[in-house]
């Protein structure tokens, strides 16, 4: 069949799957819509955190980073998995015991206070916003590749598919469609690697092909790998660091902490219905993760492999630029990929020198999205891989989403503006709220702020340096004081994006860095996207100097936070 | 269920500390560890295709944090049963 005719049928029966869901689990209070009813098994829970939290970053560009990276790509592997680790033994046990619906509630009950409330709430709102962006950029490149609609129209039917699910179902109808589309990404994913690992190996696990040797010869994977890219002028690939061994360090220090402190991955622990059930979700979570995370390296290694081999076929034989496959025609199309023959010979040359190499544009995005292709695997698995793209970044944008239209309508709405609304009330109001944030989100896709690209990273930075040492002091530490939480907050976020902004520029606009972005100008050679990490450790030191010149938080946050550290007496998320 | 007394309580938060710390040491030593601050050393070593320094980045440190966590979960539910503090 017609590929094009088949990414349709393919796409198409998974939002059919997804609308089916969404009328089934409709929402009936605000409890359904918070948090699922509470009521969620613990491994369905993992699945649908799972796909939470792979967006379109970790599904289209990960294992493209990485391919261009080698080893120094390792930043994103460990530490946007190495944060599961935290979020179990930190976070998610006793938030849940707490029992509440969003994050700032939490902070503000604990540091009994309506100020750090409101300053968690905005801390929360543009962590989530500028995610969002990158998920509504994702689900309209998709479309405008696999289906040839345009950007816009791509973008506003993913818009309409969330609007549906996520106003109609609140945190349940998203639960259930989350579950359905970790099936969808996950077989998107591991099936052209299987296919390519047998291909490039014989052996059907990408995480084994990785170590193996090339078929018929005994020449391992990775030494190939080695000899090709460094014959090219590459760093060698299992050994480039990326800048340095601090700057990986806190770089996966940043992403670890950064992903213990995202408020919409939290939020699904609050929809299990134990203590015990919030620990071992997050096992299951990163068990569900750690599939595609594995197989990740092995799409990089083996595509990297396979674009080179398809450029120079024999040791110092160029491809020539007519004889270029098809896949190659199409990305040129898009502007992803771009040759220049700059000696004039017809032929493709390929080489880390700028001045003489002739892939002039070769985007990270498209090695995950092109891999099928190029291995010249069937078109019922292009189909699929459409599908799956599309499935991360729509899981994404509905827990986001969902995590921005509960800070607006429970914690602002009810926390603070009006007290006494019915629940009735508060549940028009979160579906409204949800409504707005999706029209707001697709406003901003259709129109991305020119620093888009690089907010992504500072939500990690962000979330690193405000939500998660506050969550973390309020739980393991009873002396820390309302004024030292929000001093922590303000000026773990202050020097986190004092930092962005001098070496990016003020909201990005590049020319107004006053450092400049330059490596010699870099505290330790840290780079700005590492950087929360610092932030982190400077809001811990700061909430501990101000709480111990504070006076004590009252006997009752005392005996709260006794409270959550034993698991008896958890009871279902309260409604309020 | 019962109600711990002060001293059971601050003796099964000890507990549970203890536990953390432990594991900590294993998930930073795994990625941290293995993965960063002695990658150039381990890479000497080569397991199959895999220079072990590259395979504990890439690879062990994730199979590693999985287990991890089930490792803690267990211990935990434990912990909750010596000291009746369990759910339901």
């Amino acid at each position: 069949m017609e590929l094009q005719t088949l990414t349709y049928l393919v796409v198409g029966a998974s939002f059919a799957l997804y609308i089916g869901i969404a009328i089934w689990s409709r929402a009936g209070s605000t409890k359904d819509f918070y948090v699922a009813g509470g009521g969620v098994h613990p491994v369905a829970n993992g699945m649908a955190t799972a796909a939470d939290w792979m967006s379109a970053a970790s599904f289209i560009s990960m294992a493209g980073m990485i391919a261009f990276m080698g080893y120094g790509g390792s930043v994103f592997l460990m530490g946007w998995t190495g944060g599961f680790v935290i979020l179990a033994m930190f976070l998610a046990p006793y938030l849940r015991k707490y029992g509440k619906f969003t994050v700032p509630e939490f902070i503000g009950d604990r540091f009994y206070s309506k100020a750090a409330r409101a300053v968690a709430v905005v801390c929360l709102i543009i962590c989530s916003v500028t995610y969002v962006i990158g998920q509504m950029k994702g689900i309209g490149v998709a479309f405008s590749r696999f289906l040839e609609v345009d950007y816009g129209t791509g973008l506003l039917v993913g818009m309409c598919i969330v609007f549906f699910y996520a106003v109609l179902g609140g945190m349940k109808g998203i639960t259930y469609t989350q579950i359905a589309q970790y099936c969808v990404l996950i077989m998107a994913y591991t099936i052209p690697a299987i296919f390519i690992s047998l291909n490039l190996t014989g052996n059907p696990f990408p995480q084994l092909g990785l170590g193996s040797t090339l078929t018929g010869t005994d020449t391992y994977l990775l030494d190939k790998l080695d000899q090709m890219v460094m014959e090219l002028g590459f760093n060698q690939y299992t050994t480039e660091y990326r800048l340095s061994g601090l700057n990986m360090f806190a770089y996966t220090a940043s992403l670890m902490i950064g992903t213990a402190g995202l408020p919409h991955v939290i939020i699904r622990f609050f929809t299990v219905p134990k203590v015990r059930d919030a620990r071992s979700s997050a096992g299951w979570a990163l068990l569900f993760i750690a599939i595609l995370y594995t197989t990740a390296p092995a799409v990089a290694g083996m595509a990297r492999l396979n674009l080179m081999q398809t450029i120079e076929p024999t040791p110092g034989e160029y491809l020539e630029y007519d004889k270029r496959p098809d896949w190659f025609r199409n990305w040129e199309t898009t502007g992803l990929l771009a040759f220049e023959d700059k000696n004039g010979d017809g032929r493709i040359q390929y080489s880390a020198d700028t001045t003489t190499n002739e892939m002039v544009t070769v985007d990270n995005d498209i090695m995950v999205l092109a891999n099928p292709e190029i291995a010249q695997l069937p078109n019922w698995v292009i189909a699929l891989v459409a599908a799956g793209g599309l499935a991360a970044a729509l899981s994404t944008a509905a827990g986001l989403l969902l995590a921005i239209a509960s800070a607006i309508s429970h914690d602002l709405l009810k926390g603070m503006i009006a007290p006494g609304i019915s629940e009735r009330a508060e549940l028009r109001a979160s579906r409204v709220a949800m409504a707005a944030a999706i029209v707001g989100a697709g406003y901003l896709g259709f129109n991305p702020p020119g620093f888009a690209a690089g907010t992504v990273a500072l939500a990690f930075g962000l979330a690193a340096s405000s939500i998660f040492p506050a969550l973390m002091m309020g739980i393991f530490s009873k002396r820390t004081t309302k004024e030292g939480a929000i001093a922590g907050m303000v000026a773990g976020i202050g020097v986190t994006l004092f930092y962005v902004f001098q070496h990016k520029g003020i909201m990005f606009i590049a020319s107004t860095a006053f450092l400049g972005d330059m490596p010699a100008n870099w505290f330790l050679g840290i780079e700005p996207n590492a950087f929360g990490a610092v932030g982190a450790v400077v809001n811990f030191a700061v909430a501990m100097l101000v709480s111990r010149v504070t006076s004590a938080p009252p006997a009752s946050v005392q005996e709260l936070v006794e409270h959550i550290r034993v698991p008896a007496g958890a009871s279902a998320a309260q409604d309020h | 269920m019962s109600r711990l007394t002060e001293a059971q309580a601050l003796a099964y938060w000890r507990r549970n500390l203890a536990l953390m710390f432990k594991l900590l040491v294993v998930w930073f030593v795994v990625s941290f560890g293995c993965g960063i601050l002695l990658v150039d050393v381990l890479n000497q070593i080569q397991i199959g295709g895999y220079k072990l320094g590259f395979w504990f980045a890439q690879q062990g440190s994730i199979y590693v944090f999985v287990v991890l966590i089930f490792y803690y979960t267990r211990q935990m539910a434990k912990l909750d049963r010596e000291f009746n503090v369990e759910e339901d």
